[in-house]
């Protein structure tokens, strides 16, 4: 039995007041403007987070001493309508930098006017991060307990 | 979801209970097959499968008079919720930052 034939997608849509290349840009090259400072994996505080505004280009975060840490490839830069970038990072949280070990995520950037932007938002095949099993079993002696600690705090403070 | 998903990393944390857990994964079993195939007693893995079905990583049927244990897919999808969790507050955060910068932009 394959305990884990398939995980179900994450779904988000939201509604943006501003124009779409606008909308883009932010999610794109603003990228750092966003992120919540403590979704990090680098042993390091988080620097600064980068997406290199090109197909092929790499997402990845900087530690305040120049660390730098892989997240995951641009795989389609679609300015400004779509986005597909590849999330390399598993249930262990290390950077595993083969694509057929790493989940992506969708991002749609749809007029519907002049200045609001509806954004359709997906994150697919987190089956491709290996088993949950082995996904849980690798956390146990890693990262994972404490960055869900973490978010467990900037969710309350949020 | 996420004291869940805590407490589920935590169950796993036991050496026994990972090797109980990793035999599940192969398929469902009942509780003298997993005994006969690790280093202790039935009392021990009941116990063991006791705590991982309280987290919600396991479940039990009674077929043919014996209690069979197999994994409970929804409880190992934690990695979807934490994703989904995580992507809801993240798209939140893009959405004030986009709308924050574009007011201030045509100003």
């Amino acid at each position: 039995m394959n305990a884990v034939a398939s995980i179900p997608s994450v779904r988000h849509t939201i509604t943006v007041e501003a124009p779409r290349a606008h909308a883009f840009e932010v999610f794109t090259r603003g990228i750092d403007t966003w992120w919540f400072r403590d979704h990090s994996i680098g042993t390091e505080p988080l620097k600064e987070v980068v997406m290199e505004p090109r197909e092929g280009g790499r997402v990845f975060e900087r530690g305040i001493h120049g660390a730098k840490c892989d997240w995951g490839r641009v795989l389609v830069w679609e300015p400004p309508s779509r986005l597909v970038v590849s999330w390399g990072i598993g249930g262990d949280w290390q950077f595993d930098p083969d694509l057929s070990h790493a989940s992506e995520y969708e991002v749609r950037f749809i007029e519907e006017a002049p200045d609001r932007t509806r954004v359709e938002f997906e994150h697919r095949h987190f089956e491709r991060h290996g088993e949950a099993g082995r996904s849980i079993h690798d956390a146990v002696d890693s990262g994972w307990p404490k960055l869900l600690a973490a978010y467990a705090e900037s969710a309350k403070t949020a | 979801m996420k004291t869940n998903l805590k407490l589920r990393v935590q169950a796993l944390g036991d050496p026994t209970r990972m090797a109980i857990f990793e035999r599940l994964e192969r398929g469902p079993l009942a509780v003298g097959e997993i005994a006969r195939s690790l280093p202790v007693t039935r009392s021990a893995v009941s116990q063991h499968l006791k705590v991982l079905k309280d987290v919600g990583l396991v479940t039990s049927q009674r077929a043919a008079n014996r209690q069979i244990y197999q994994i409970d897919a929804d409880g190992v999808a934690g990695l979807r919720d934490y994703f989904d969790h995580f992507w809801q507050e993240s798209l939140q955060s893009f959405k004030h930052a986009a709308e924050k910068s574009f007011k201030e932009k045509s100003q």
